[in-house]
């Protein structure tokens, strides 16, 4: 069995979900496509009530030299964005009557 | 009822008496005969934007960009003496195309110090000139000298870098932005380096989705289930209306409100924007090079309306800057693949973060902004496969979508003229100093 997700200590219980502690912005909306609306249910209850907390730890350090725990941490937030909107808002994973329509992406920030 | 003041003439499209308030016929949206006609006297005449000079950072950077709608490929370079030029991507010797990776159809960037064709390796400096031929001694009379590559009008406005494929453009990048090019200048754009680009393939001509973004009509209906419910109803219930429309023709702008960031009660808007501090119109926290918005270029924020929110600048004939109250800029390109499809082009600008929270912010502000592009994306193709049938052939268009009928009767013009008219029927007459 492979090594848990590295958190940080306080937040280790979130190495759950680390199926979505992903890189690039694509591998994350292909995951929110493929999962329920519950499973994005189930880490939004998991992070919201500890999301002031968790950016707080996170504004502790310099964002250009983030440690491995803490780009992890901040990949399930980025994921999260991205799972709120089925969970906030269209209670289905993808947007509806968006049919065959697909962004693909050129450039993004990486972490 | 009105919430904003209108012009004296009672109408935003009133204000342009030749643009007239009949329905407008569709036709110019999937007729193959005025596509093309639209290729030869608009974008192959017209300057167009290509890209920002942050996309090739040092000597030797460069981006390729495939125009197949008028059968171009073109290599984008900045060259040793750091100016940007372009170039058509043909080798001068038996015509490969110099600049491609892995599939030759596809956009490709990197860095070199010498382009080397894949076939013959001829190289060519970055200017452009041929410095090195493979057995060149087998050759009759080379002229090296007048087998360089072949450029391209090239020029950069405030960091966009434009081109032009007309081999004589009958105006300069400047005389073609026309009052835009100072109206828009001046705002921090160079500040503004982090890019999220997005591209997608979308089945309807390119107008329409230039349609879809100079009216925010739409915005409460279509994108009503993107507000809390209580807030979408009431949005909805208001409809629309500009603070102000403007054209210059053949640009044209529209300022909107929105200024909502944050917004008054934070019941307004969904958990995850609270949390983040952050939603459709950017992160909330102005970044410090806007001043508090008190350096905006000219144009910018007509009115002075206190709800302002978001200008949106059509340069025509295919690119848009939507400046945002919040403190970063989004760019729209178009690109008229076919009668029926075009390439979207979108990028997100923001100030680099200086914090994890202001990374998040602009994350999350790119996963909203997305999910309204994609409803708007799918909405075109089922606009464009109903107007298509012919079924009905004249369509009305309000007040708050005089820029659609402008941009439309914009086309006409040029498309009937064979390039830029000197004047639009509805454009008062330029006052001679």
């Amino acid at each position: 069995m492979s090594a848990p997700l590295a958190l940080p200590e306080e937040f280790a219980d979130l190495a759950q979900f680390e199926d979505w502690a992903l890189e690039t912005w694509r591998e994350r909306y292909e995951k929110r496509l493929a999962s329920t609306v519950d499973e994005m249910q189930a880490l939004y209850d998991a992070i919201t009530p500890r999301i002031e907390e968790i950016l707080s730890y996170c504004d502790r350090h310099d964002l250009a030299k983030l440690p491995d725990e803490v780009r992890n941490l901040m990949f399930l937030l980025f994921s999260l964005c991205e799972a709120s909107l089925p969970v906030e808002i269209w209670r289905q994973p993808r947007v509806p009557d968006s049919g065959a329509a697909d962004l693909t992406m050129v450039a993004e920030p990486r972490l | 009822m009105a919430h904003f003041p209108k012009p004296a003439e009672g109408s935003w499209t009133q204000h342009y008496p030749g643009l007239g308030t009949g329905p407008i016929s569709y036709r110019d949206s999937f007729d193959p005969e005025i596509w093309q006609q639209e290729i030869d006297s608009i974008f192959t005449k017209e300057w167009l934007c290509v890209g920002r000079v942050e996309q090739l950072s040092r000597v030797g950077s460069y981006f390729t960009k495939e125009f197949e709608w008028a059968n171009r490929s073109l290599v984008i370079v900045k060259d040793q003496g750091e100016t940007i030029r372009a170039f058509h991507n043909i080798c001068r010797h038996r015509g490969n195309k110099l600049v491609w990776h892995d599939y030759p159809g596809e956009e490709t960037s990197g860095y070199c110090r010498q382009f080397s064709c894949k076939y013959h390796a001829w190289r060519y400096a970055l200017d452009g000139s041929l410095v090195f031929v493979q057995q060149e001694e087998e050759f009759f009379d080379l002229d090296k000298e007048n087998l360089g590559l072949v450029g391209v009008a090239c020029d950069v406005w405030e960091g966009f870098i434009f081109v032009n494929l007309d081999p004589q453009p009958s105006q300069t990048l400047t005389e073609a932005l026309g009052d835009l090019a100072t109206g828009l200048a001046g705002y921090p754009y160079a500040e503004m380096t982090q890019r999220y680009s997005v591209t997608s393939k979308i089945n309807s001509n390119w107008k329409l989705f230039i349609d879809a973004f100079v009216e925010f009509y739409h915005a409460p209906i279509l994108h009503q289930q993107q507000s809390t419910s209580e807030e979408g109803q009431k949005l909805a219930a208001f409809g629309f209306e500009g603070l102000h429309y403007e054209l210059f023709s053949p640009h044209s702008m529209v300022s909107s409100w929105g200024g909502m960031s944050p917004p008054a009660d934070p019941g307004m808007v969904k958990p995850m924007e609270n949390f983040l501090r952050s939603g459709l119109f950017g992160p909330w926290d102005k970044p410090a090079v806007v001043n508090n918005n008190e350096n905006l270029p000219p144009l910018v924020n007509p009115s002075g309306h206190r709800a302002w929110g978001i200008d949106s600048f059509l340069l025509w004939p295919n690119f848009m800057i939507l400046i945002w109250e919040t403190g970063w800029y989004l760019t729209y390109s178009y690109w008229p693949d076919s009668p029926n499809s075009h390439t979207f082009e979108s990028s997100l600008y923001f100030v680099p973060p200086e914090t994890p929270s202001q990374r998040m912010a602009q994350e999350y502000a790119f996963s909203v902004f997305k999910e309204f592009a994609l409803q708007d994306a799918n909405t075109l193709e089922a606009t464009q496969s109903m107007i298509e049938t012919g079924v009905v052939d004249t369509f009305v268009l309000n007040d708050q979508e005089v820029l659609c009928r402008h941009h439309h009767a914009a086309a006409r013009e040029q498309v009937a003229a064979g390039r830029r008219p000197d004047s639009y029927p509805w454009m008062p007459a330029e006052v001679s100093a």
